[in-house]
Protein backbone atom coordinates (compact mmCIF):
# COMPACT_ATOMS: atom_id res chain seq x y z
CA UNK A 1 0.00 0.00 0.00
CA UNK A 2 2.52 2.47 0.93
CA UNK A 3 4.84 1.59 -1.91
CA UNK A 4 1.63 2.53 -4.01
CA UNK A 5 1.34 5.41 -2.24
CA UNK A 6 5.02 6.92 -2.74
CA UNK A 7 4.40 5.71 -6.62
CA UNK A 8 1.65 8.30 -7.03
CA UNK A 9 3.82 11.41 -5.17
CA UNK A 10 6.38 10.03 -7.23
CA UNK A 11 3.89 10.52 -10.75
CA UNK A 12 2.29 13.94 -9.11
CA UNK A 13 5.65 15.13 -8.65
CA UNK A 14 7.71 14.65 -11.40
CA UNK A 15 4.13 16.22 -13.55
CA UNK A 16 4.94 19.25 -11.39
CA UNK A 17 8.59 19.25 -11.73
CA UNK A 18 8.18 18.88 -15.25
CA UNK A 19 6.17 21.86 -15.61
CA UNK A 20 8.24 24.00 -14.05
CA UNK A 21 11.18 22.64 -15.61
CA UNK A 22 9.21 23.91 -19.01
CA UNK A 23 8.08 27.01 -17.75
CA UNK A 24 11.60 27.79 -16.50
CA UNK A 25 13.11 26.70 -19.90
CA UNK A 26 10.34 28.98 -21.87
CA UNK A 27 9.15 26.04 -23.80
CA UNK A 28 6.31 27.19 -22.22
CA UNK A 29 5.42 30.95 -21.97
CA UNK A 30 4.17 33.13 -19.66
CA UNK A 31 1.27 34.20 -21.26
CA UNK A 32 0.09 30.65 -21.71
CA UNK A 33 0.92 29.36 -18.23
CA UNK A 34 2.93 30.49 -15.59
CA UNK A 35 5.02 28.40 -13.92
CA UNK A 36 3.29 25.89 -11.17
CA UNK A 37 4.51 27.56 -8.03
CA UNK A 38 3.35 30.76 -9.16
CA UNK A 39 0.01 29.75 -9.68
CA UNK A 40 -0.22 27.81 -5.83
CA UNK A 41 1.21 31.66 -4.69
CA UNK A 42 -1.47 33.26 -6.44
CA UNK A 43 -4.01 30.40 -5.18
CA UNK A 44 -2.86 31.13 -1.51
CA UNK A 45 -3.17 34.85 -2.10
CA UNK A 46 -7.33 34.56 -3.69
CA UNK A 47 -8.13 32.25 -0.65
CA UNK A 48 -6.46 34.47 1.92
CA UNK A 49 -8.08 37.46 0.61
CA UNK A 50 -11.12 35.97 0.17
CA UNK A 51 -11.87 37.03 -3.25
CA UNK A 52 -14.50 35.32 -5.62
CA UNK A 53 -15.76 34.11 -2.49
CA UNK A 54 -19.25 35.00 -3.30
CA UNK A 55 -18.76 33.27 -6.73
CA UNK A 56 -17.21 30.10 -5.36
CA UNK A 57 -20.45 29.61 -2.65
CA UNK A 58 -22.63 30.75 -5.45
CA UNK A 59 -21.31 27.72 -7.74
CA UNK A 60 -21.11 25.17 -4.79
CA UNK A 61 -24.64 25.97 -3.69
CA UNK A 62 -25.74 25.51 -7.25
CA UNK A 63 -24.23 22.08 -7.62
CA UNK A 64 -25.27 20.71 -4.21
CA UNK A 65 -29.13 21.81 -5.16
CA UNK A 66 -28.46 19.89 -8.75
CA UNK A 67 -26.99 17.08 -6.64
CA UNK A 68 -30.11 16.89 -4.09
CA UNK A 69 -32.82 17.36 -6.71
CA UNK A 70 -31.19 14.32 -8.73
CA UNK A 71 -30.63 12.40 -6.17
CA UNK A 72 -33.37 12.59 -4.17
CA UNK A 73 -35.82 12.44 -7.57
CA UNK A 74 -33.50 9.61 -9.06
CA UNK A 75 -33.62 7.44 -6.35
CA UNK A 76 -37.50 7.62 -5.81
CA UNK A 77 -37.82 6.85 -9.78
CA UNK A 78 -35.55 4.23 -9.43
CA UNK A 79 -37.46 2.34 -6.56
CA UNK A 80 -40.83 3.39 -8.50
CA UNK A 81 -39.15 1.92 -11.68
CA UNK A 82 -37.79 -0.91 -10.19
CA UNK A 83 -41.68 -2.53 -9.52
CA UNK A 84 -42.89 -1.31 -13.29
CA UNK A 85 -41.19 -4.41 -15.20
CA UNK A 86 -42.56 -2.87 -18.75
CA UNK A 87 -41.85 0.71 -18.13
CA UNK A 88 -38.10 0.17 -17.26
CA UNK A 89 -38.30 -2.31 -20.20
CA UNK A 90 -39.26 1.11 -22.31
CA UNK A 91 -37.03 3.53 -20.80
CA UNK A 92 -33.88 1.14 -21.17
CA UNK A 93 -32.98 1.84 -23.89
CA UNK A 94 -32.86 5.53 -23.01
CA UNK A 95 -30.64 4.98 -20.30
CA UNK A 96 -27.96 2.97 -22.26
CA UNK A 97 -28.19 5.93 -24.99
CA UNK A 98 -28.48 8.87 -22.33
CA UNK A 99 -24.87 9.62 -21.59
CA UNK A 100 -23.59 9.61 -25.32
CA UNK A 101 -25.91 12.35 -25.64
CA UNK A 102 -24.23 15.55 -25.37
CA UNK A 103 -26.76 17.07 -22.88
CA UNK A 104 -24.69 20.78 -22.91
CA UNK A 105 -26.45 20.84 -26.20
CA UNK A 106 -29.47 21.60 -24.67
CA UNK A 107 -28.53 24.49 -22.96
CA UNK A 108 -28.77 27.22 -25.57
CA UNK A 109 -32.43 25.98 -25.55
CA UNK A 110 -32.99 26.28 -21.37
CA UNK A 111 -31.83 29.73 -22.17
CA UNK A 112 -33.98 30.57 -24.48
CA UNK A 113 -37.11 28.75 -22.03
CA UNK A 114 -35.92 30.16 -19.07
CA UNK A 115 -33.49 33.30 -19.42
CA UNK A 116 -30.27 33.55 -18.40
CA UNK A 117 -30.18 33.16 -14.41
CA UNK A 118 -29.55 29.70 -12.14
CA UNK A 119 -32.56 27.93 -13.89
CA UNK A 120 -30.68 26.41 -17.20
CA UNK A 121 -27.53 25.14 -15.16
CA UNK A 122 -29.42 24.18 -12.75
CA UNK A 123 -31.06 21.73 -15.24
CA UNK A 124 -28.14 20.84 -17.05
CA UNK A 125 -26.50 19.49 -13.56
CA UNK A 126 -29.76 17.70 -12.87
CA UNK A 127 -30.53 15.97 -16.48
CA UNK A 128 -26.70 15.02 -16.55
CA UNK A 129 -26.73 13.39 -13.01
CA UNK A 130 -30.40 12.29 -12.48
CA UNK A 131 -29.68 9.09 -14.95
CA UNK A 132 -26.50 7.95 -12.89
CA UNK A 133 -28.79 7.44 -10.01
CA UNK A 134 -31.46 6.00 -11.34
CA UNK A 135 -29.51 3.45 -12.83
CA UNK A 136 -27.50 2.77 -9.47
CA UNK A 137 -30.12 2.43 -7.86
CA UNK A 138 -32.11 0.00 -10.14
CA UNK A 139 -28.58 -2.17 -10.42
CA UNK A 140 -28.74 -2.04 -6.53
CA UNK A 141 -32.37 -3.28 -6.02
CA UNK A 142 -32.08 -6.27 -8.60
CA UNK A 143 -29.01 -7.20 -6.92
CA UNK A 144 -31.23 -7.84 -3.36
CA UNK A 145 -30.91 -11.76 -2.50
CA UNK A 146 -34.14 -13.36 -2.63
CA UNK A 147 -33.21 -14.97 0.72
CA UNK A 148 -33.24 -12.22 2.24
CA UNK A 149 -36.52 -11.06 0.88
CA UNK A 150 -37.73 -14.37 2.28
CA UNK A 151 -36.63 -13.36 5.60
CA UNK A 152 -38.49 -10.33 5.61
CA UNK A 153 -41.68 -12.10 4.79
CA UNK A 154 -40.90 -14.85 7.36
CA UNK A 155 -40.19 -12.54 10.00
CA UNK A 156 -43.88 -11.00 9.05
CA UNK A 157 -41.95 -7.58 8.32
CA UNK A 158 -44.34 -4.23 6.83
CA UNK A 159 -43.41 -3.04 3.87
CA UNK A 160 -41.54 0.30 5.95
CA UNK A 161 -39.40 -2.23 8.33
CA UNK A 162 -38.26 -4.35 5.34
CA UNK A 163 -37.27 -1.10 3.47
CA UNK A 164 -35.47 0.23 6.83
CA UNK A 165 -34.05 -2.81 7.55
CA UNK A 166 -33.64 -5.15 4.92
CA UNK A 167 -33.66 -3.06 1.59
CA UNK A 168 -31.67 0.26 2.61
CA UNK A 169 -28.76 -1.48 4.52
CA UNK A 170 -28.17 -3.50 1.78
CA UNK A 171 -28.34 -1.27 -1.15
CA UNK A 172 -26.20 0.90 0.82
CA UNK A 173 -23.03 0.61 -1.25
CA UNK A 174 -25.17 1.32 -4.64
CA UNK A 175 -26.77 5.15 -2.95
CA UNK A 176 -23.33 5.73 -2.02
CA UNK A 177 -22.02 5.01 -6.11
CA UNK A 178 -24.99 7.08 -6.94
CA UNK A 179 -23.80 10.02 -4.53
CA UNK A 180 -20.71 10.02 -5.76
CA UNK A 181 -21.59 9.90 -9.50
CA UNK A 182 -24.34 12.32 -8.96
CA UNK A 183 -21.97 14.76 -7.55
CA UNK A 184 -19.76 14.74 -9.82
CA UNK A 185 -21.61 15.14 -12.87
CA UNK A 186 -23.48 17.92 -11.16
CA UNK A 187 -20.47 19.70 -10.71
CA UNK A 188 -19.35 19.08 -13.91
CA UNK A 189 -23.34 20.42 -15.33
CA UNK A 190 -23.39 23.51 -13.51
CA UNK A 191 -19.37 24.69 -14.18
CA UNK A 192 -19.59 23.70 -17.55
CA UNK A 193 -23.17 25.97 -17.95
CA UNK A 194 -21.13 28.51 -16.48
CA UNK A 195 -18.28 28.37 -18.37
CA UNK A 196 -20.55 28.43 -21.77
CA UNK A 197 -22.48 31.53 -20.85
CA UNK A 198 -23.45 32.87 -17.42
CA UNK A 199 -23.49 35.91 -15.62
CA UNK A 200 -21.83 34.62 -12.62
CA UNK A 201 -19.80 31.52 -10.46
CA UNK A 202 -16.44 29.79 -10.93
CA UNK A 203 -16.83 29.00 -14.04
CA UNK A 204 -17.60 32.48 -15.69
CA UNK A 205 -15.13 33.76 -13.48
CA UNK A 206 -12.69 31.22 -15.48
CA UNK A 207 -13.66 32.25 -18.97
CA UNK A 208 -14.02 35.79 -18.39
CA UNK A 209 -10.29 35.83 -16.48
CA UNK A 210 -9.41 33.84 -19.99
CA UNK A 211 -10.91 36.67 -22.48
CA UNK A 212 -8.95 39.18 -20.22
CA UNK A 213 -5.30 37.62 -20.26
CA UNK A 214 -5.70 37.37 -16.55
CA UNK A 215 -3.65 34.50 -15.69
CA UNK A 216 -3.18 35.58 -12.10
CA UNK A 217 -7.36 34.84 -11.50
CA UNK A 218 -7.40 32.11 -13.94
CA UNK A 219 -5.14 29.60 -12.79
CA UNK A 220 -5.84 29.37 -9.31
CA UNK A 221 -9.48 29.22 -9.98
CA UNK A 222 -8.99 26.22 -12.52
CA UNK A 223 -6.66 24.96 -9.80
CA UNK A 224 -9.45 25.33 -6.92
CA UNK A 225 -11.95 23.95 -9.04
CA UNK A 226 -9.69 20.64 -10.08
CA UNK A 227 -8.90 20.37 -5.97
CA UNK A 228 -12.53 20.20 -5.27
CA UNK A 229 -13.44 17.71 -7.80
CA UNK A 230 -10.80 15.35 -7.27
CA UNK A 231 -11.02 16.08 -3.42
CA UNK A 232 -15.02 14.94 -3.59
CA UNK A 233 -14.04 11.57 -5.76
CA UNK A 234 -11.53 10.57 -3.44
CA UNK A 235 -13.16 11.03 -0.04
CA UNK A 236 -16.55 9.18 -1.81
CA UNK A 237 -14.39 6.12 -3.50
CA UNK A 238 -12.26 5.78 -0.10
CA UNK A 239 -16.14 5.35 1.70
CA UNK A 240 -17.37 3.20 -1.01
CA UNK A 241 -13.99 0.70 -0.53
CA UNK A 242 -14.40 0.61 3.18
CA UNK A 243 -18.38 -0.46 2.74
CA UNK A 244 -17.12 -3.13 0.56
CA UNK A 245 -14.55 -4.02 2.04
CA UNK A 246 -16.78 -4.54 5.26
CA UNK A 247 -18.97 -6.80 3.37
CA UNK A 248 -15.85 -8.36 2.16
CA UNK A 249 -16.02 -8.04 -2.12
CA UNK A 250 -13.07 -6.17 -2.18
CA UNK B 1 -38.05 -17.31 -28.64
CA UNK B 2 -38.82 -15.20 -31.42
CA UNK B 3 -41.21 -12.79 -29.09
CA UNK B 4 -37.94 -12.13 -27.23
CA UNK B 5 -36.05 -11.22 -30.07
CA UNK B 6 -38.21 -8.61 -31.25
CA UNK B 7 -39.27 -6.92 -27.47
CA UNK B 8 -35.86 -4.61 -27.17
CA UNK B 9 -36.75 -3.25 -30.87
CA UNK B 10 -40.72 -2.71 -29.89
CA UNK B 11 -39.30 -1.20 -26.39
CA UNK B 12 -36.85 1.40 -29.13
CA UNK B 13 -40.24 2.21 -31.11
CA UNK B 14 -42.27 2.89 -27.99
CA UNK B 15 -39.05 5.03 -26.64
CA UNK B 16 -38.80 6.78 -29.37
CA UNK B 17 -42.74 7.76 -30.16
CA UNK B 18 -43.06 8.85 -26.57
CA UNK B 19 -40.02 10.76 -26.56
CA UNK B 20 -41.58 12.85 -29.75
CA UNK B 21 -44.87 12.90 -27.86
CA UNK B 22 -43.04 14.55 -25.15
CA UNK B 23 -41.46 17.22 -27.06
CA UNK B 24 -45.05 17.59 -28.78
CA UNK B 25 -46.59 18.67 -25.25
CA UNK B 26 -44.22 20.28 -24.01
CA UNK B 27 -44.36 22.40 -27.56
CA UNK B 28 -48.27 22.64 -26.79
CA UNK B 29 -47.69 24.01 -23.15
CA UNK B 30 -44.47 26.47 -24.01
CA UNK B 31 -45.25 27.71 -27.58
CA UNK B 32 -43.74 29.38 -30.28
CA UNK B 33 -41.77 32.25 -27.89
CA UNK B 34 -39.14 29.29 -26.84
CA UNK B 35 -39.97 25.70 -28.48
CA UNK B 36 -40.62 24.49 -32.12
CA UNK B 37 -42.90 21.24 -32.77
CA UNK B 38 -40.87 18.08 -34.12
CA UNK B 39 -42.36 18.40 -37.30
CA UNK B 40 -41.55 22.58 -37.80
CA UNK B 41 -37.63 21.39 -36.58
CA UNK B 42 -37.73 18.55 -39.18
CA UNK B 43 -38.77 21.22 -41.79
CA UNK B 44 -35.92 23.46 -41.00
CA UNK B 45 -33.53 20.89 -41.29
CA UNK B 46 -34.27 20.22 -44.00
CA UNK B 47 -33.84 24.12 -44.99
CA UNK B 48 -30.59 24.16 -43.40
CA UNK B 49 -29.47 21.04 -45.15
CA UNK B 50 -29.93 23.05 -48.67
CA UNK B 51 -27.66 25.94 -47.38
CA UNK B 52 -23.81 25.41 -48.10
CA UNK B 53 -22.84 27.30 -44.73
CA UNK B 54 -24.23 24.56 -42.81
CA UNK B 55 -21.97 22.25 -44.25
CA UNK B 56 -18.87 23.83 -43.87
CA UNK B 57 -19.97 23.94 -40.01
CA UNK B 58 -20.93 20.24 -40.72
CA UNK B 59 -17.62 19.04 -42.29
CA UNK B 60 -15.31 21.09 -39.86
CA UNK B 61 -16.59 19.34 -36.56
CA UNK B 62 -16.97 15.95 -38.25
CA UNK B 63 -12.74 16.72 -39.48
CA UNK B 64 -12.08 17.79 -35.97
CA UNK B 65 -14.51 14.79 -34.34
CA UNK B 66 -12.29 12.02 -36.47
CA UNK B 67 -8.93 13.47 -35.74
CA UNK B 68 -9.69 13.89 -31.31
CA UNK B 69 -11.30 10.25 -32.06
CA UNK B 70 -8.19 8.95 -33.37
CA UNK B 71 -5.81 10.01 -30.97
CA UNK B 72 -8.18 9.11 -28.20
CA UNK B 73 -8.32 5.54 -29.19
CA UNK B 74 -4.24 5.47 -30.11
CA UNK B 75 -3.30 6.99 -26.89
CA UNK B 76 -6.59 5.49 -24.47
CA UNK B 77 -5.03 1.83 -25.82
CA UNK B 78 -1.06 2.53 -25.54
CA UNK B 79 -1.98 3.84 -21.89
CA UNK B 80 -4.41 1.10 -21.13
CA UNK B 81 -1.67 -1.59 -22.12
CA UNK B 82 0.85 -0.41 -20.67
CA UNK B 83 -0.54 -0.18 -17.59
CA UNK B 84 -2.72 -3.27 -17.20
CA UNK B 85 0.19 -5.05 -17.97
CA UNK B 86 3.02 -3.72 -15.13
CA UNK B 87 0.77 -3.94 -11.73
CA UNK B 88 2.33 -1.35 -9.97
CA UNK B 89 1.98 1.18 -12.61
CA UNK B 90 -1.70 0.22 -12.99
CA UNK B 91 -2.49 0.03 -9.54
CA UNK B 92 -1.05 3.45 -8.85
CA UNK B 93 -2.57 4.93 -11.65
CA UNK B 94 -6.27 3.32 -11.98
CA UNK B 95 -7.60 5.86 -9.17
CA UNK B 96 -5.62 8.68 -10.56
CA UNK B 97 -6.96 8.15 -14.15
CA UNK B 98 -10.49 7.66 -12.07
CA UNK B 99 -10.29 11.01 -10.44
CA UNK B 100 -9.34 13.02 -13.72
CA UNK B 101 -12.32 11.66 -15.18
CA UNK B 102 -14.63 12.62 -12.35
CA UNK B 103 -13.52 16.59 -12.76
CA UNK B 104 -15.18 18.97 -15.39
CA UNK B 105 -12.74 19.10 -18.28
CA UNK B 106 -14.15 22.25 -19.11
CA UNK B 107 -12.23 24.05 -17.14
CA UNK B 108 -9.35 23.13 -18.87
CA UNK B 109 -10.01 24.31 -22.07
CA UNK B 110 -8.54 27.77 -21.66
CA UNK B 111 -5.42 26.40 -21.16
CA UNK B 112 -6.09 24.42 -24.15
CA UNK B 113 -6.87 27.63 -25.82
CA UNK B 114 -3.91 29.53 -24.87
CA UNK B 115 -1.51 26.67 -25.96
CA UNK B 116 -2.70 25.79 -29.51
CA UNK B 117 -4.96 28.93 -30.28
CA UNK B 118 -8.23 29.56 -31.39
CA UNK B 119 -9.03 27.03 -34.52
CA UNK B 120 -9.36 22.84 -35.12
CA UNK B 121 -6.08 22.21 -32.99
CA UNK B 122 -7.65 23.35 -29.52
CA UNK B 123 -10.59 21.05 -30.33
CA UNK B 124 -9.12 17.87 -31.37
CA UNK B 125 -6.92 18.37 -28.38
CA UNK B 126 -9.91 19.18 -26.86
CA UNK B 127 -12.12 16.30 -27.54
CA UNK B 128 -9.04 13.70 -27.29
CA UNK B 129 -8.95 14.60 -23.77
CA UNK B 130 -12.26 13.53 -22.81
CA UNK B 131 -12.09 10.07 -24.80
CA UNK B 132 -8.65 9.18 -23.72
CA UNK B 133 -9.51 8.17 -20.04
CA UNK B 134 -12.10 6.16 -20.67
CA UNK B 135 -10.67 4.37 -23.49
CA UNK B 136 -7.46 3.86 -21.26
CA UNK B 137 -9.51 2.87 -17.77
CA UNK B 138 -11.61 0.17 -19.97
CA UNK B 139 -8.50 -1.15 -21.59
CA UNK B 140 -6.64 -1.64 -18.39
CA UNK B 141 -9.26 -3.09 -16.68
CA UNK B 142 -9.68 -5.69 -19.63
CA UNK B 143 -6.00 -6.70 -20.23
CA UNK B 144 -6.02 -7.02 -16.46
CA UNK B 145 -8.94 -9.39 -16.47
CA UNK B 146 -7.86 -11.87 -18.94
CA UNK B 147 -7.72 -15.01 -17.52
CA UNK B 148 -4.16 -16.51 -16.55
CA UNK B 149 -4.45 -19.40 -18.21
CA UNK B 150 -4.24 -18.08 -21.59
CA UNK B 151 -1.56 -15.96 -20.36
CA UNK B 152 0.12 -19.62 -19.39
CA UNK B 153 -0.33 -21.10 -22.33
CA UNK B 154 1.32 -18.35 -24.37
CA UNK B 155 4.45 -18.92 -22.15
CA UNK B 156 4.36 -22.54 -23.00
CA UNK B 157 4.13 -21.73 -26.46
CA UNK B 158 7.08 -19.35 -25.85
CA UNK B 159 5.12 -16.88 -28.03
CA UNK B 160 7.41 -13.43 -28.86
CA UNK B 161 5.70 -10.09 -26.87
CA UNK B 162 4.62 -9.10 -30.05
CA UNK B 163 2.72 -12.53 -30.84
CA UNK B 164 1.74 -12.20 -27.13
CA UNK B 165 0.13 -9.16 -27.61
CA UNK B 166 -1.71 -10.14 -31.39
CA UNK B 167 -2.52 -13.76 -31.14
CA UNK B 168 -4.10 -13.87 -27.26
CA UNK B 169 -4.26 -10.63 -25.28
CA UNK B 170 -5.68 -8.40 -27.71
CA UNK B 171 -8.63 -11.08 -28.73
CA UNK B 172 -8.96 -12.06 -25.24
CA UNK B 173 -9.57 -8.22 -24.38
CA UNK B 174 -11.60 -7.24 -27.32
CA UNK B 175 -15.24 -7.46 -26.08
CA UNK B 176 -14.09 -5.30 -23.01
CA UNK B 177 -12.12 -2.52 -24.96
CA UNK B 178 -14.41 -2.85 -27.60
CA UNK B 179 -16.77 -0.97 -24.54
CA UNK B 180 -14.35 1.76 -23.83
CA UNK B 181 -13.95 2.49 -27.45
CA UNK B 182 -18.10 3.13 -27.59
CA UNK B 183 -17.49 5.50 -24.78
CA UNK B 184 -14.73 7.04 -25.72
CA UNK B 185 -16.59 7.59 -28.98
CA UNK B 186 -19.66 9.41 -26.93
CA UNK B 187 -17.33 11.44 -24.45
CA UNK B 188 -14.85 12.62 -27.60
CA UNK B 189 -18.02 14.00 -29.18
CA UNK B 190 -19.47 15.58 -26.79
CA UNK B 191 -16.05 16.86 -26.11
CA UNK B 192 -15.70 18.60 -29.26
CA UNK B 193 -18.82 20.27 -29.19
CA UNK B 194 -18.22 21.33 -25.92
CA UNK B 195 -15.29 23.09 -27.25
CA UNK B 196 -16.86 24.77 -29.91
CA UNK B 197 -19.39 26.25 -27.76
CA UNK B 198 -17.38 27.75 -25.67
CA UNK B 199 -14.72 29.25 -28.37
CA UNK B 200 -14.66 28.69 -32.16
CA UNK B 201 -15.80 30.10 -35.13
CA UNK B 202 -16.69 27.43 -36.94
CA UNK B 203 -18.73 23.79 -36.39
CA UNK B 204 -22.21 23.08 -35.10
CA UNK B 205 -21.14 24.36 -31.42
CA UNK B 206 -20.25 27.54 -32.43
CA UNK B 207 -23.53 27.58 -34.63
CA UNK B 208 -25.37 26.93 -31.70
CA UNK B 209 -24.07 29.31 -29.52
CA UNK B 210 -24.12 31.25 -32.56
CA UNK B 211 -28.10 30.61 -32.53
CA UNK B 212 -29.10 32.62 -28.86
CA UNK B 213 -27.35 35.92 -29.84
CA UNK B 214 -29.13 35.51 -32.84
CA UNK B 215 -32.69 34.44 -30.89
CA UNK B 216 -33.05 31.90 -33.49
CA UNK B 217 -34.52 29.09 -31.86
CA UNK B 218 -35.25 27.46 -35.26
CA UNK B 219 -31.47 26.99 -35.81
CA UNK B 220 -30.69 26.12 -32.15
CA UNK B 221 -33.53 22.88 -31.87
CA UNK B 222 -32.59 21.52 -35.31
CA UNK B 223 -28.83 21.56 -34.77
CA UNK B 224 -29.62 20.31 -31.28
CA UNK B 225 -31.79 17.29 -32.51
CA UNK B 226 -29.06 16.57 -35.51
CA UNK B 227 -26.88 16.32 -32.45
CA UNK B 228 -29.00 13.93 -30.29
CA UNK B 229 -30.16 11.80 -33.44
CA UNK B 230 -26.36 11.29 -34.62
CA UNK B 231 -24.89 10.18 -31.18
CA UNK B 232 -28.48 8.27 -30.19
CA UNK B 233 -28.14 6.00 -33.40
CA UNK B 234 -24.13 5.44 -33.77
CA UNK B 235 -24.04 4.75 -29.77
CA UNK B 236 -27.04 2.46 -30.24
CA UNK B 237 -24.94 0.54 -33.04
CA UNK B 238 -22.09 0.35 -31.28
CA UNK B 239 -24.26 -1.14 -28.26
CA UNK B 240 -25.43 -3.66 -30.43
CA UNK B 241 -22.13 -4.53 -31.59
CA UNK B 242 -21.00 -4.86 -28.06
CA UNK B 243 -23.76 -7.02 -26.58
CA UNK B 244 -22.68 -9.30 -29.54
CA UNK B 245 -18.91 -9.38 -28.31
CA UNK B 246 -19.68 -10.00 -24.90
CA UNK B 247 -22.24 -12.74 -25.65
CA UNK B 248 -21.12 -14.68 -28.65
Amino acid sequence: MSRLRLFQFAVVASVILLLEALCFAGFIDKVTMPPPHIIVRDFFRMILAGRYFGEIAKSLANVLLAFAAAYVFGVVSGTILHRYKTARDVLDPLFATYYAIPVFAFYPLFIVMFGLGDGPQLLIGFLLAVVAVIVTTLNGLDRLPSVLKKTARVNRLNPLQTALRITLPFCAPYLLTAAKLALAYAFIGVIGSEFIMARAGMGYEISYAYTNFDNATMYPLILLILLLSIAANSVLSHWERVLLARRGQK
Amino acid sequence: MQREAIAPFRNTVILIVGLFLFWELAYLIVGEVALRSPWETMQFLGKLMRTDDFWLHLADSLKAFAAALAIAVALGLLIGFALGLHRLSGDAMEPMLVALYSIPKITLYPIILLAFGIGISAKIAFGAIHGIIPVALFTLAAVRNIKPILIKTGRVLKLSPAVMVSAILFPAAVPEIFTGLRVGFSLTLIGTVLGEMFAAQRGLGYLLMNAISLYNIDLIMSVTFLLVLFAASVNTLLLIIDRRLHHG
